[in-house]
């Protein structure tokens, strides 16, 4: 579970980036962050795994202030997938999901079996591609080892930063099919960043729609067709029509 | 702060650089360091003085032979870097004492000199070894006889055509002053480089020529002096100058130097001179000669065969170069180890804090710009001579390409795989060893690579310096105009330079990670 309690970000230029947010994600259930550009989604994730600290308010992980735990410790309990997948091209696809397994110290033999695992998990090969670099995987392919990276030490929130935005609607389709049959079964707690009211729609159970840094409404798929709180919602949903 | 932090980097890197080489502990018997300038004749001196040390005490002698110069040797004496090396009175008095008044006659200068040398630097001038190596003006004897010229002052009777070195131009005590000692106001001159002029007044191009009076090309060219009749040229004789605490610590050491006293006339070090530059024979080997002859030492020193053609004296020099391209090897390897182990940590900072950034790219990037010789002859007066010095200066070379590769290696990775390893939990640590320093890699070793090839090519010059190396035989070979000599030192230095930049590049794409060489 993960609190937001009046997080406020402020730059040192004086620009807001976040007015004082408040929002709740329930374990085990996805929230999406939908928006324009620049509206605050990515410093939100940011502020929930300390890449960023908020300049007032709280962000409570399991009812525990984020800001009173070592950023490390906090941030390998999250699992973090950003756009393109963020995979570091020196290491092959296994070394790069064996990466938080490899800073906790596991064995060789440990790490190899999970690396497989989880390969196999987000639909790859582990002997056709576990020794591939990065360069040698299509982006379709790159996104599915940087979701089984962010799995690897199974940690019980995930974070993502427009997961599949780079990749032809086609790919993107599928893998959006196949992360809904996973998190059925996994269960995790995610904070999903789109620009794509599709995707969220399809992904989330809730969504929270921020505008220039404010949240403007926070609610099911259904309550937000229903019923938006404004004409900016309204209109943000209707320009980018439903996947469901 | 950070100009204190970074001062202190580089000086543990160059403190570091200096213990690894250090000098092993002397041992029971004294050792004594003898020096030479980077000429024959000062080479030829310093044997002399060795063999006859070697001859009458049980002192160990060190040769230090092809040192830059004057001020490197003087410097090195004070500092106990060497026990002594042959001077030139005119010398002491014009350079290091900056006299430039006339003092008179060679005995004036020879008590000038000794007097001052005492009191000021606590060294001792020896008696003079016997001849005057000042200007001389020399004229082929056929044209000399026709014009019936035998001293200076028969020159203003006649026009002829004089052809001077550049240097003689211009010095007070050349040229100019002597228009005036000897009336020869309306001679015009000819600058030229000196062994231009040899060449020019042997095949009768010009009528007279400046030179020095011990030259070996007097006697190769077959020339004549003409006599100093007004005593113009100051005088300038050799001597051995030591260290005043040399004849206290090695017994008898005085008494040997002694016996050489007065004993090499001008005729005579013109032929020692000629066998060594012409005749291709080793200094040690014409010292020992000499000594047979005068009865002061009895040492044979094998002549060296005299190789025909560069390719038998390369094969003749193969052990030697060998043991050259060693003492190569070490000084550019440990110069450049120190500078990795200072300019890799300095850079990871530096790629970290841009104001230090600015600070240490500058302060090496301005130790770049001195000039070899003249960042070598700075390390003098904190290392003394010989490898310690050469280590610290290469390793000042070395610091900038290593800086600024690490610098911009660092600062080349993509910042948002940087963040994606925080946003994983990587600690600043990881982050370095596991995502930077791989990616940065290749940069950072072709910055080791330049490193390496400057360096071996700069440690020829640590020559100078008394450091050895590759650069001994390429400065000997330049001051007795052995070509072959040059060459057997200059293309092995060559070829090490190609070979470390050929081995280095193998380490540079064996580091660089497989997944970076893949077409993306």
């Amino acid at each position: 579970m993960i609190d937001l309690e009046a997080v406020r970000r402020v730059y040192p230029d004086g620009f807001v980036a976040l007015h004082d947010l408040t929002l709740r994600i329930a374990a085990g259930t996805t929230l999406a962050l939908v928006g324009p550009s620049g509206c605050g989604k990515t410093t939100t994730l940011k502020l929930i795994n300390r890449l960023l600290t908020p300049s007032s308010g709280r962000v409570l992980i399991e009812g525990h202030d984020a800001a009173a735990q070592d950023p490390i410790a906090l941030r390998r309990r999250m699992g973090w997938v950003v756009q393109e997948a963020g995979l570091f091209p020196h290491l092959t696809a296994q070394a790069n999901v064996e990466i938080v397994p490899t800073l906790l110290g596991w064995d060789a033999a440990r790490r190899a079996r999970r690396a497989a695992e989880l390969l196999e998990l987000v639909g790859l090969d582990p002997r056709q591609h576990a020794g591939r670099y990065p360069a040698q995987l299509s982006g379709g392919q790159r996104q599915r080892v940087g979701l089984a990276r962010a799995l690897a030490v199974d940690p019980p929130i995930l974070l993502m930063d427009e997961p599949f935005g780079a990749l032809d609607p086609l790919t993107r389709r599928r893998l959006q099919e196949e992360f809904r049959a996973l998190q059925a079964r996994l269960a995790k707690t995610v904070v999903l960043v789109t620009h794509d009211v599709g995707e969220a729609c399809y992904l989330a159970d809730r969504i929270a729609v921020l505008d220039a840094g404010r949240l403007v409404q926070i609610g099911t798929p259904e309550q937000l067709r229903a019923a938006p709180a404004s004409d900016f919602v309204a209109a943000f949903l209707h320009r980018q029509p439903g996947a469901t | 702060m950070t100009g204190r932090l970074l001062c202190a980097a580089l000086l543990a890197g160059v403190t570091a650089a200096v213990a690894v080489a250090a000098d092993p502990a002397s041992s029971t018997p004294p050792r004594v360091v003898v020096g030479a300038k980077k000429f024959t004749e000062s080479a030829v001196l310093a044997e002399l003085m060795a063999q006859v040390l070697e001859a009458h005490t049980d002192a160990r002698i060190e040769r230090v032979v092809n040192l830059a110069g004057t001020r490197v040797c003087f410097d090195a004496l004070r500092s106990g870097g060497l026990d002594l090396y042959a001077e030139y009175t005119g010398t002491g008095l014009r350079d290091i004492l900056d006299e430039t008044r006339d003092v008179g006659g060679a005995a004036a200068v020879y008590a000038l000199v000794s007097e001052t040398f005492r009191s000021r630097f606590d060294l001792v001038w020896l008696a003079p070894f016997g001849f005057d190596n000042t200007y001389v003006l020399m004229m082929r004897p056929a044209r000399a006889a026709e014009l019936s010229i035998q001293q200076l002052s028969d020159l203003a009777a006649h026009p002829l055509r004089y052809g001077m070195s550049h240097e003689f131009n211009e010095r007070p005590d050349g040229m100019p002053g002597l228009r005036r000692a000897y009336a020869l106001d309306e001679v015009s001159t000819v600058g030229m480089e000196h062994d231009l002029a040899y060449q020019a007044l042997a095949e009768g191009a010009i009528d007279v020529s400046d030179g020095y009076s011990t030259d070996a090309k007097i006697v190769a060219f077959n020339l004549q002096v003409l006599h100093d009749d007004k005593h113009f040229f100051p005088p300038y004789e050799a001597a051995p100058l030591a260290r005043a605490d040399l004849f206290s610590r090695v017994p008898g050491s005085e008494a040997a130097l002694r016996l050489l006293a007065g004993r090499i006339d001008a005729a005579t070090m013109r032929r020692l001179n000629f066998a060594v530059e012409s005749e291709r024979r080793t200094p040690a080997d014409v010292a020992a000669t000499l000594l047979r002859e005068l009865g002061l030492a009895q040492r044979e020193i094998a002549a060296a065969p005299t190789a025909t053609g560069f390719w038998s004296l390369l094969w003749q020099r193969r052990w030697e170069t060998l043991r050259l391209t060693g003492q190569h090897l070490v000084l550019t390897g440990v110069a450049v180890l120190a500078a990795v182990l200072v300019g890799v940590p300095l850079g990871i900072a530096a790629s970290r804090r841009p104001r230090l950034s600015t600070l240490a790219l500058s302060a090496a990037g301005i130790a770049q710009t001195i000039p070899s010789i003249a960042l070598l002859a700075f390390m003098l007066p904190w290392f003394g001579i010989g490898v310690r010095p050469a280590i610290a200066a290469l390793f000042l070379y070395g610091l900038l390409p290593i800086l600024r590769n690490t610098v911009a290696g660092l600062r080349g990775v993509d910042a948002q795989l940087l963040e994606v390893g925080r946003g994983l939990g990587m600690a600043p640590r990881d982050l370095l060893w596991r995502v930077e320093l791989p990616l940065a890699a290749p940069v950072l070793l072709a910055g080791v690579r330049t490193a390496a090839v400057i360096s071996v090519g700069t440690a020829t010059l640590a020559a100078f310096i008394g450091a050895g190396g590759l650069g001994d035989p390429i400065v000997t070979g330049l001051s007795t105009t052995n070509t072959d000599l040059v060459l057997s030192g200059a293309l092995p230095a060559a070829a090490l330079a190609m070979l470390v930049d050929a081995a280095l590049y193998g380490v540079e794409r064996a580091a660089t990670p497989r997944g970076l060489k893949l077409p993306s």
